[in-house]
């Protein structure tokens, strides 16, 4: 593949702390190569400002192969960039040509206090997990795993679910800032296979109830959650919730 | 101090059972006052969590990450091994114990490697009871698949993200007992030093890293689940955070390390691009299972892959070794790698990669598909789109990464690839039951040294960590904690925290006092060449005594002149990076004076003046039958101590893969 250099503008979100006001900063660099991953030529960025003395600009990251779910930048307005179903540390930068703009802001939601630049804090994912997203099966003496067969197709469709990587793109898409495509492919994950039914509308009656409490938004059927989310994970997991939270209604197991 | 690997009297496959019928347990009413702090919470340290909070003890975890499902295990890609013998291909507990041993080189442990092979199956078993989503067959029933150095199908996976949906199965099984209040978690903190009273481990100094506080945390015992150190070669297939901090800093306070020098080279990586590359990522070794490795039969060949007719390329790997051909264990396919690109046969700009090459598994799957859908004469456009179906339902993701950091599609042309550091068999030592030689501080997963001998084998990884967290730990800390129920907390206003706490805050105020002007990325690239130059793929004698004074120098560079911008009481990633770094300078010395004083090859660990004639590692077991246990004794100062191992089962031979 052919490869170029390019200079670019960024427009950078810069804020001290969570109490501090936040504003946008202006910085030029060149010479970045159109092989650079983007968080590559944020790390050329940081040894310039290294370089000139001053505070490099703190972000998210850690695997840098698209599955550990800590990069979480907002570009030109997109959540992990233009590219489809591409987190950012795997977006690179043939994707922009000499000359370009990008504006790079954090994750944007109430329920994702900014911690510095464009680091937030994303625990209320954690304790949603913590408010039912389980089996509850102790360490011991499981039966033998073939024992219970499990058709492909659902197999298939809970280990499609069980893809998320848990970054936030879809809170940060959705202009009410709901997580509920997060919490309703953790309940499909485990909802589609049978060692996860016996809890399945309780458990999807407790997330709902501690995605609330955390202040995510409503979920009005956008669908920006799904056309922005890394792992493709479908909307199709919100209508399976969402029949599983009913039947709990009518049924009285979320009482 | 002599060292007491604590392996059970009595017949190899007896002890595991022996020792769990025989050690002592601790009454539930004493587990509720005894606190257990986790150090990292990856596979080994999440599944050890989760388990000692459902058994009631208090457990704190600890991770660098905004989240524990961030660990690095999270990345592993193809597969968990298992005895489970599902395809009748004749697997069982003894021949994954013997692959395992053999893969290793004849360099691990025997009672060891045998409780691993057998606790591997009911991992599996406890992960499909936790809902995590295996392949499955059309029946129902789990998938197996092939990985290098075996010849049965042992391997269980979830499509190229096994080790996410592990991980992730530890992590709810840990939230659950967060949510229960049998477990406290802390994420963004990072352990910077053990505490020692009396000889024992009783608690930790970590950091904030949201505020930059330091905290001290009891616990009357500390488990360190802190995964491998192969970001001391700068480039490595590791998360940019992984790092050594708190084995090292374990190591410092007694804990010896073994055998640093014993680090994996992944066979399967994509290759560096340029002088920005901050990262190396893997192509899963599953891929070659259906892919076939070649380079071109002349040198310099600059004509595009497919340009080249099949008669004039050398799939090296089936021409050495014919009997596992491309699935020979990573350490041999990467020396085959690096031995044809040395010698002027290597593809792409850089000359430095190798082709892997689907085509013939795209044909061969497309025939079948032609088959099954009873097609008399299909096209063979038709075979080679129905063949493309058939890869891509396998390996699909790999395919879409590679796509997405190359430019290129690997459906049309070869991928490239080069070997990359990807795991390190080393770690502090530890004995059977997984304590290192500071009582109560145990190693569990990457971080010991344990299970893997001087090589390990592919979808190994995580069936450790996974077995040492979910099964041992269990028993073997009751074991040792029914003798510490009379020890009350703790209060961490005691001198020896106060200490260890002040000696951590003078060197984080020293490190920021230096105000240079060479950044802490800059170091940590210089040393990682040093590192992969002359402690890398192959190493010798001369390379590595020079290795070892030129990080001396660069670490006395380092100590005044790095530049760490910010403030210490704050959120500051440039300050958590120097802590590691200067760590792994460090632990770079010793890599280089282990493998120094190993003068045999043996697994990932080449000494160039110990080769067979063909350019197989060459062992002297009469010399080197042993476990190197370093002990620190300051600055550039290590005693080493030997662990001999003794064969009771198994023989150690040449390996042979031919």
């Amino acid at each position: 593949m052919e490869h170029y250099n390019m200079n670019l503008t960024l427009k950078v979100w810069r804020q001290k702390n969570n109490k501090a006001q936040g504003k946008f900063e202006t910085f030029q660099v060149k010479d970045i190569s159109s092989e650079m991953s983007f968080l590559e030529m944020f790390d050329v960025l940081n040894e310039q400002l290294v370089a000139d003395n001053k505070e490099p600009i703190a972000f998210d990251h850690d695997c840098r192969e698209g599955i550990c779910g800590m990069c979480s930048m907002h570009i030109n307005g997109r959540a992990h960039g233009p590219w489809h179903q591409t987190t950012t540390c795997q977006l690179h930068m043939r994707e922009y040509k000499d000359g370009d703009t990008i504006v790079v802001e954090p994750w944007r939601a109430d329920a994702f206090p900014v911690i510095k630049d464009l680091v937030v804090d994303r625990t209320a994912f954690d304790r949603i997990i913590e408010s039912g997203g389980y089996i509850s099966v102790n360490t011991g003496n499981a039966q033998d795993a073939n024992c219970l067969p499990i058709e492909k197709q659902q197999a298939d469709l809970s280990f499609a679910a069980a893809a998320c990587i848990g970054c936030g793109a879809c809170v940060a898409a959705c202009p009410n800032a709901s997580a509920m495509l997060f919490v309703s492919a953790k309940a499909s994950h485990l909802a589609l296979l049978p060692q996860g039914r016996p809890e399945a509308k309780i458990r999807a009656t407790n997330m709902i109830a501690q995605m609330d409490k955390e202040g995510f938004g409503s979920c009005t059927n956008i669908g920006a959650c799904e056309a922005e989310c890394p792992k493709g994970i479908s909307l199709d997991n919100i209508a399976r919730m969402n029949r599983e939270y009913i039947a709990a209604t009518f049924s009285g197991s979320n009482e | 101090m002599p060292i007491n690997s604590k392996i059970p009297q009595g017949e190899l496959s007896k002890k595991w059972t022996t020792y769990k019928s025989t050690c002592k347990l601790v009454n539930p009413a004493n587990k509720r006052q005894l606190e257990v702090i986790v150090i990292g919470t990856g596979l080994a340290g999440a599944s050890a969590a989760a388990s000692l909070g459902e058994l009631g003890y208090k457990v704190k975890t600890f991770c660098f990450q905004d989240s524990p499902r961030r660990a690095h295990s999270i990345a592993a890609q193809g597969g968990i091994n298992a005895a489970k013998n599902y395809q009748n291909d004749g697997d069982s507990t003894y021949r994954l114990f013997y692959d395992t041993v053999k893969g290793g080189d004849y360099r691990a442990r025997e009672a060891n490697v045998y409780r691993l092979a057998e606790v591997s199956a009911n991992i599996i078993d406890q992960c499909v009871a936790q809902g995590v989503p295996f392949a499955r067959e059309y029946g129902g029933l789990l998938s197996n698949r092939s990985f290098g150095g075996t010849q049965v199908q042992r391997t269980f996976y979830a499509a190229g993200q096994t080790g996410q949906q592990l991980l992730i199965g530890a992590y709810q099984a840990l939230e659950r007992q967060v949510a229960l209040g049998n477990v406290k978690q802390y994420s963004r903190h990072e352990m910077l030093d053990v505490v020692i009273i009396d000889g024992k481990c009783r608690g930790v100094i970590v950091r904030n890293l949201v505020t930059g506080e330091l905290e001290r945390h009891f616990g009357h015992a500390v488990l360190l689940c802190s995964g491998g150190y192969g970001n001391v070669f700068y480039l490595s297939t590791n998360a940019m955070g992984s790092n050594v901090t708190a084995a090292w800093k374990a190591h410092k306070k007694g804990a010896f390390f073994g055998n640093p020098c014993y680090t994996q080279i992944h066979p399967t990586c994509i290759p560096v691009s340029g002088d920005h590359q901050s990262k190396l990522t893997l192509m899963s070794e599953s891929l070659r299972n259906d892919g076939r490795i070649w380079v071109p039969k002349k040198q310099n060949d600059t004509r595009k892959a497919t340009d080249i007719p099949e008669e004039e390329r050398d799939y090296y790997l089936e021409r050495r070794y014919p009997a596992f051909g491309n699935l020979v264990p990573r350490d041999v396919a990467s020396r085959a790698a690096k031995e044809r690109c040395d010698a002027g046969y290597g593809v792409g700009s850089s000359k430095q990669a190798v082709f892997l090459d689907f085509a013939s598994a795209i044909e061969r799957y497309g025939k079948v598909e032609a088959n099954k859908q009873q097609m008399s004469n299909p096209s063979r456009e038709q075979i080679i789109a129905m063949g493309k179906e058939v890869v891509k339902e396998k390996y699909g993701n790999l395919f879409d990464m590679y796509a997405k950091i190359t430019g290129e599609n690997p459906y049309e042309v070869p991928m490239r690839i080069y070997p990359a550091v990807h795991y390190t068999m080393g770690g502090l030592w530890v004995d059977y039951e997984l304590q290192t030689s500071v009582p109560g501080l145990y190693a569990l997963g990457e971080a010991n040294f344990s299970d893997h001998g001087a090589n390990r084998l592919g979808a190994s990884a995580l069936m450790q960590g996974l077995a040492d967290g979910y099964f041992v730990i269990p028993y073997t800390l009751g074991n040792n904690l029914a003798d510490d129920i009379r020890t009350k907390a703790i209060p961490t206003d005691h001198p020896a925290f106060e200490e260890a706490e002040k000696a951590v805050r003078e060197r984080i105020e020293k490190l920021m006092s230096i105000k240079g002007t060479e950044s802490v990325e800059s170091f940590h690239k210089r040393l990682g060449k040093i590192m992969w130059d002359k402690c890398g793929m192959a190493r010798n004698a001369q390379g590595l005594k020079e290795a070892a004074e030129e990080i001396k120098a660069l670490r006395k560079e380092f100590w005044n002149n790095v530049r760490i911008p910010g403030d210490i009481n704050e959120f500051n990633p440039e300050l958590d990076k120097a802590n590691r770094v200067a760590d792994f300078m460090e632990l770079g010395e010793l890599m280089c004076i282990d493998a120094l004083h190993r003068s045999e090859s043996c697994g990932g660990h080449f000494r160039e003046e110990h080769q067979t004639e063909d350019g197989e590692a060459l062992r002297h077991d009469e010399e080197f039958l042993y476990v190197a246990a370093w002990e620190y004794k300051g600055e550039s100062n290590f005693e080493l101590h030997k662990e001999s191992l003794d064969y009771e089962v198994v023989h150690p031979t040449q390996r042979s893969y031919k």
